[in-house]
């Protein structure tokens, strides 16, 4: 059997977590779920229809909110009731830190998101290293497997099922429950669209020159319903905030449209990019590696071509 | 409050990775290194903390001898000393450094009451190393922190998901994981990297374990797109631009 952890803020899924699951699916037909807290319920329905055959609801009356040190114990003691082959999480900032605390009551490795597993003695995983850009074979030596599922690597495939509801009360000290997640800041979005779900991202790199030239960014943004985005050199010198970073170190976006102009298309900017439907390179140098990336290319001076784009776009919207 | 601040040496890649040729390895001969730029934000929170309540900055890393270069360049920007455990240059794997990170820990005279991390190395990112020194101390963590406030004794820390902000408490001593963007990192000043020369670098042989997490090779990962199809030349191309946006949908 195939453990997944199904990862939940506050019963909201991850929907990461499906794709996880259909990763399991593909090791074993008998894959089950856990879910840490009460409110993990309400994820039964949409993961019975992706194949899980038991969900293990994990309670305690001080499992309200995010508590990942509890998570881990919690899981560890149903590992050791069920003695599944795996467990798996998806390759987000909390399933990768969940399983690091499984893995380390376990005193087992762990191998962080991985794009292919085979079962075995050792385990064989393919695992991502430096924001994906390289991939890693790997042989993991321990009996369980402890992993999570690189993000974008399976897609969810939904097959029509049901999950039966087992509840399991989970012991916990008070060391457990040191850290967690107390309040919430709310929106950080700055009042429109987020760079996680904008169709459209206007990217600027260094090549804008500095902080007054991403206003020709933003009146392009606008006008496309979409949001700014730049690189890491933009944001370390203070040009843009730090929450329009693009990148391994930034956020990773997938728009239907990456305009990205004046950015030259380091593996780092890239590893955030890449997934986006169409990218389209604003860049004075024809060679510039982004080009490679690209689906669209004007060679140019992203000053004038960006004007030029926004009123050939206000004219056609006759505005 | 006496800060302690684990780093890594990195390689600095550009557009692309070379391997050599049996694979196992990035080919560094023509890579200048540096630390993960989580790491950098973790320095320059460690430097920041000791300028406005003093005690100390110390610096900790396990890798070749020549890591020393990136304790000194991290020195000049004010730590007062640094580790370096010394392997052979192999990668150790996660238990392993966790395991020889606690060792050194334990056998430091000064008491940690902050212990910072990066939230994932840059080039093998196993997102582990730090909760496996916490629990080995005994220690709270938060990880993937983006903004801090220390007062009293106590952390209080932010860390961004998707469009909302998760806020932690808690108590030091603790290690904390931060991100990029938690502050702007500082060049090294000229008397800095001065100073940093004569700070005091211990060199220590760690214990080495047989991994269980084992690097069989590596392989560079196809990028998925054939080159970008050219419009044209500056503002003349627009008008291609705008029929490209009409094929794909963006413009009605
Ligand atoms: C571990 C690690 C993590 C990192 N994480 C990230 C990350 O998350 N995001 C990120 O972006 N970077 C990241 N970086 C940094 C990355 O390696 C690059 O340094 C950065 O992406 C370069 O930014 P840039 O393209 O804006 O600048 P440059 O590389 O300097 O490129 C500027 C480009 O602008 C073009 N240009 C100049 N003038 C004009 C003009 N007038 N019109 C049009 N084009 C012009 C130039 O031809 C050039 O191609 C990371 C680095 C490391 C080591
Ligand atoms: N060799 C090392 N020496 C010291 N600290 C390290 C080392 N490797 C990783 N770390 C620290 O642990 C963090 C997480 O690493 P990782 O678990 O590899 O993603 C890094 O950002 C560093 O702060």
């Amino acid at each position: 059997m195939i453990l997944v952890l199904v990862d939940h803020d506050l019963g909201e899924l991850d929907p990461l977590s499906l794709r996880a699951i259909t990763a399991a699916r593909r090791l074993s037909d008998d894959v089950e779920a856990v879910v840490i807290g009460d409110a993990g319920r309400s994820v039964a329905e949409v993961i019975g229809n992706h194949g899980v055959k038991v969900l293990h609801v994990a309670t305690h009356d001080q499992l309200t909110d995010y508590t990942p040190a509890a998570s881990g114990r919690a899981i560890v003691q149903l590992i050791e009731q069920l003695n599944p082959q795996a467990i798996l999480a998806a390759g987000s900032p909390r399933g990768n830190e969940q399983l690091a605390h499984v893995a380390t009551y376990l005193d087992l490795p762990m191998a962080a998101e991985c794009s292919e597993i085979t079962l075995g003695s050792p385990h064989r995983v393919v695992r991502a290293r430096w924001a994906a850009n390289l991939m890693e074979e790997a042989l993991v030596h321990s009996e369980l497997l402890i992993a999570t599922v690189l993000a974008f690597s399976v897609e969810a495939e939904p097959v029509s099922g049901q999950a039966s509801i087992q509840d399991f009360a989970v012991n916990l000290s008070s060391d457990d429950l040191r850290v967690r997640v107390i309040s919430r800041g709310g929106d950080s979005n700055r009042g429109g669209v987020t760079l996680t779900d904008a169709k459209v991202i206007v990217s600027g790199g260094r090549g804008v020159g500095g902080p007054e030239g991403f206003g020709a960014l933003e009146e392009l943004a606008a006008l496309l319903e979409g949001t700014v985005g730049c690189s890491r050199v933009v944001t370390s010198a203070g040009w843009r905030p730090h929450a329009e970073q693009v990148g391994q170190t930034g956020t990773k976006v997938a728009p239907d449209l990456y305009i990205a102009a004046g950015i030259s298309g380091a593996m780092q900017h890239i590893a955030g990019c890449k997934n986006s439907k169409n990218i389209v390179v604003i860049n004075t140098d024809p060679e510039a590696p982004i080009m490679a990336y690209a689906d669209y290319a004007i060679i140019g001076d992203l000053h004038q071509v960006i004007p030029a784009l926004t009123a050939a776009i206000k004219e056609m919207k006759g505005k | 409050m006496n800060v302690l601040v684990c780093l890594k040496r990195v390689p600095l890649a550009g557009s692309t990775f070379l391997l050599t040729p049996d694979s196992k390895d990035i080919d560094t001969k023509h890579l200048g290194f540096g630390i993960s730029p989580h790491e950098e934000n973790a320095v320059e929170a460690g430097v920041q903390l000791v300028e406005q309540m003093g005690g100390s900055l110390t610096l900790l890393t396990l890798g070749p001898t020549e890591a020393e270069e990136q304790l000194r360049s991290q020195l000049a920007i004010g730590a007062s000393r640094a580790i370096l455990l010394e392997t052979d240059g192999e990668d150790w794997d996660p238990q392993a450094t966790a395991a020889a990170l606690v060792e050194a820990v334990k056998a430091e005279e000064t008491q940690f009451d902050l212990l910072l991390f990066g939230a994932e190395s840059a080039d093998s990112a196993g997102y582990q190393i730090h909760i496996r020194l916490a629990h080995a101390l005994g220690l709270p963590i938060v990880t993937n922190v983006k903004s801090m406030k220390i007062e009293n004794g106590i952390a209080e820390c932010e860390r961004v998901v998707g469009t909302t902000r998760e806020i932690y408490q808690t108590p030091l001593p603790a290690v904390i994981t931060v991100r990029d963007g938690l502050n702007i990192p500082r060049y090294p000043s000229v008397p800095g990297r001065i100073q940093a020369r004569k700070k005091p670098v211990d060199h220590k042989k760690p214990t080495a374990q047989v991994p269980k997490l084992e690097k069989v090779s590596l392989s560079v990962a196809p990028s998925n797109t054939a080159g970008a199809q050219v419009l044209g030349k500056g503002a003349e191309a627009v008008p291609a631009l705008v029929e490209v946006l009409k094929t794909i949908g963006i413009l009605a």
